[in-house]
């Protein structure tokens, strides 16, 4: 493989502490290396900053619901699809862009992995189809089960050994990575036409609480010692006075301490928390729970999150929280999209416009960027647009530029048909930080890398990691001062490194990469009581038979497998 | 204002779509310019010099920019689509997407159209001197904002599914439709001169339908209230007034449930 030397770029690593100092980085065999030889590829960063690649911690882009939201909504490709000039295909869709322009748009904007953040199990080789379609980025899948029939009965009888050898059969059968909680109990208390809006709400039939399915699932996920901590989707997602559940939630973390061989010390990641950060009581009186939200967060080491921004776009909604989406559906009366998954899980897919003339959806913009600028810790405060449910991830370029600096959001803040409205229910306009480049290297790279157990290879570039790079044509000393500006350099890279190799080039696609499938292989001690259990229910219950039921390696032929072993732990 | 007049030289093979065919593009555009636009052909991207004869001169801007279109249209799609101003006149009849998206001025066919003409068109004068094809001023395929403004009128009958999701603007058919006229409307006015078959104003929120003629089969979500006295498109005549659909939701406004409302002619 070629090597490389990048030269005189500003570097910003908080790996290893580095704040924009002039440094050279070396490249060979798809890691970064201490020195190059004088053959080595001169790549000229002068002027120029140089992150690690960057990490997606939470986005929907591969899989069932991904794909019924692009069938059933053709006129979101219709004003959007085009073919670039060079090796990429057409690349179609705006909020649920095909898997070949997800990749490429990443890739465009210094991405070099991301998490799908909701794979049903039993769909779990769609998923994998089309992260095997998607190019150049790394990919994993995180299957759902807060509301799965096992883990419900598992965990009402408290048994954390049975629900973590269970969970790791799930991640074999799917080439899963880690443990996916959306709406704990209140999908499966749907189906009785019911939900879970507060913790202490009981799943019918199963007489169980969210609160104890959550302790449950982070106590498995410990017991296995997981790269990656529970990714939790709160109860009571977009209503008004959701704050409070949503601190109750994050308290049930205290006290539990990360167990694992991966550098990971949070054992709780709640997802998309602007969603989740609202107070008063009806849309009328919201206010922005956001301080509230971020000063427990703050104090809680253990805790990491994500922000949700939201980019006031035209998007799709969609997730497992089937409720949610019929509620949405409710608000906007555009077409609703439900399937439910046997006995795992549900999803909805509603298309939805944020107006910034409407107040509530500028003052949900303005909580999300509360979120990020609330943060003392950018390590454990991640930004994401819960793609494509806050806004499509196309927009991050947007979103930085309103968190880097005052002015920009200050001007869209005031721009805002409602201003007056969203400034009094929210604080963002009394908050002057800017994040910068350092801070924004810590949210995108190496926060996120040691979130997802990744960062020994990911998100830095100490020597011995993977040669990700992204260079972007900015200028640390000549900060661009305007939205656009700002916009364009984080929208193309100058180069992207994926594993050494040059894949974008001033924004242009130039080679698809090697992309793999991180999943995780988790021993325990053989469990007779969950295999009896897994064949009893797919006699009993499921439509698929039990040995349809794994994902083939042949759906993830490129895979990179992360063992754990639990099988010693009492 | 300025004519620019094109005369098809040939009938292209496969269809032509021509997009870029409006007084928006051949504003202030000489002559070799206009000729130099291309449209697709299947996946090739020929120019509009390779298929037409153009003639005339264009206008500053597009309001004063009118384009005259000869020949055998029938295999050219898109003309006329996304334009905001100025005029045109097709003497042919043409293919799909005639006039879509539709902002302003005023588009003037002396033939049949085809299907998705005037397709979620929000605003001008759309004139069809013949016949129209399915989905006329309807939403394109999944969405769901059809016709919100302007006048569009047919000689001729009209397809199926006709202002499906129209939130606004004036439709007058001349003849008659075939099923599903005005399905999931939330606005705006229809006028039927002649018959229509089956499911009009199905899941209708709010908006009007005249029917001068008959109704196939009335759906049975809509509720005679009345008769009234009523001037439509400059013909005086008693309508029996029916509120719907009634399987739908409806907005309220001041405490009373708006309905939609369809007019049958006595």
């Amino acid at each position: 493989m070629s090597e490389y030397i990048i030269r005189n770029g500003h570097v910003f690593d908080p790996v290893q502490g580095i704040k924009g100092d002039k440094k050279d980085i070396a490249v060979n065999d798809g890691k970064i290396v201490d020195k190059v030889g004088s053959g080595a590829k001169v790549i000229d960063a002068k002027d120029k900053t140089v992150m690690a690649g960057a990490l997606e911690v939470h986005a929907h882009v591969a899989g069932p619901k991904v794909n019924a939201g692009r069938w059933y909504r053709p006129e979101d490709k219709h004003f959007d699809s085009h073919k670039k000039p060079g090796m990429t295909r057409i690349e179609g869709g705006k909020s649920i862009p095909t898997v070949f322009k997800t990749g490429y748009e990443y890739a465009r904007l210094g991405f070099t992995f991301a998490m799908e953040a909701a794979m049903p199990p039993l769909y779990a080789r769609h998923v994998h189809e089309e992260i095997h379609d998607t190019p150049i980025i790394d990919e994993a899948a995180l299957p759902v089960f807060g509301n799965n029939w096992f883990i419900l009965e598992y965990l009402k009888n408290q048994e954390i050994e049975n629900t973590a050898a269970y969970i790791a059969w799930v991640l074999r059968q799917t080439k899963g990575y880690g443990v996916k909680c959306v709406n704990p109990g209140g999908t499966e208390a749907w189906a009785w036409g019911l939900n879970c809006l507060t913790i202490h709400d009981p799943v019918p039939y199963f007489d169980i609480t969210p609160a104890e399915i959550i302790t449950g699932l982070i106590k498995a996920n410990e017991f296995l010692g997981l790269p990656h901590s529970m990714h939790l989707h709160q109860n009571d997602l977009g209503n008004p006075g959701n704050y409070k559940t949503t601190i109750d939630s994050l308290k049930l973390a205290e006290n539990i301490k990360a167990t694992n061989n991966f550098g990971r010390e949070q054992v709780l990641h709640s997802t998309h928390i602007q969603f989740h950060s609202y107070k008063g009581t009806n849309w009328g009186d919201f206010e922005s729970g956001a301080k509230e939200v971020m000063d427990y967060v703050n104090k809680q080491k253990n805790l990491t999150i994500d922000t949700g921004n939201v980019t006031l776009d035209e998007t799709t909604t969609m997730t497992a929280d089937g409720p949610f989406e019929h509620h949405l559906h409710g608000l906007n009366h555009l077409k609703w999209f439900n399937v439910d998954v046997e006995l795992e899980t549900a999803a909805g897919i509603v298309p939805f416009i944020y107006d910034p003339n409407n107040a509530v959806f500028a003052s949900q913009w303005a909580v999300g960027l509360e979120i990020a600028l609330y943060a003392k810790d950018p390590m454990r405060c991640f930004i994401t647009t819960d793609h494509p449910n806050a806004g499509p991830f196309t927009r991050y370029p947007r979103v930085y530029s309103w968190l880097m600096s005052k002015k920009v959001r200050d001007e869209r803040l005031n721009s805002f048909k409602k201003a007056d409205k969203v400034i009094s229910a929210t604080t963002l306009q009394e908050i002057d930080r800017e994040i910068t480049l350092y801070e924004l290297a810590a949210m995108t790279r190496a926060g996120p890398a040691k979130c997802l157990g990744l960062s020994k290879d990911y998100g830095g570039l100490k020597v011995g990691m993977n040669a990700d790079i992204a260079i972007y044509n900015i200028n640390p000393d000549k900060f661009p001062s305007d939205g656009p500006s700002i916009e364009k350099a984080f929208a193309n890279v100058a180069y992207l490194f994926k594993d050494g190799k040059i894949c974008v080039e001033e924004g242009k696609v130039v080679d698809m990469g090697h992309k793999q499938t991180f999943w995780v292989d988790a021993k325990v001690k053989e469990n007779k009581q969950v295999m009896h259990d897994v064949r009893e229910k797919f006699l009993r219950y499921y439509s698929v038979n039990e040995a349809n039921y794994p994902v083939p390696e042949s759906y993830a032929p490129h895979q990179h497998i992360i063992s754990v072993d639990a099988s010693g732990v009492r | 204002m300025n004519t620019v007049t094109l005369t098809l030289k040939k009938v292209p093979e496969l269809y032509l779509e021509c997009e870029q065919v409006t007084p928006d593009t051949f504003a202030g555009k000489t002559l070799d310019q206009i000729a130099g636009i291309t449209g697709y052909h299947g996946k090739e991207m020929p120019t509009m010099g390779e298929y037409f004869t153009i003639t005339g001169e264009s206008g500053a801007t597009a309001a004063e920019t009118k384009i005259v279109v000869n020949g055998d249209c029938t295999k050219i799609k898109y003309l006329g689509a996304k334009m905001t101003a100025g005029e045109m006149v097709i003497n042919s009849a043409c293919d799909m997407y005639t006039g879509a998206w539709m902002k302003g001025g005023k588009l003037t066919v002396n033939g049949d159209v085809h299907s998705f003409c005037g397709l979620a068109m929000a605003g001008g004068e759309f004139i069809i001197n013949g016949n129209a094809g399915n989905y006329l001023g309807a939403a394109y395929r999944g969405d769901w904002r059809g016709m919100s403004g302007g006048v569009l009128r047919v000689k001729g009958n009209a397809g199926s599914d006709v202002a499906t999701f129209m939130t606004g603007g004036e439709m007058i058919i001349g003849g008659d439709v075939d099923i599903h006229l005005g399905t999931h409307m939330e606005g705006g006015k229809i006028i039927l001169k002649g018959d229509a078959n089956r499911r009009i104003g199905g899941q209708l929120v709010k908006g009007e339908i005249y029917v001068f003629g008959t109704i196939n089969v009335m759906l049975p979500g809509y509720k005679p209230v009345g008769e009234v006295e009523l001037e439509v498109d400059g013909t005086k005549a008693k309508f029996v007034d029916y509120i719907g659909d009634l399987g739908e939701r409806h907005p309220k406004r001041k405490g009373e449930t708006v309905y939609g409302h369809l007019y049958m002619k006595k």
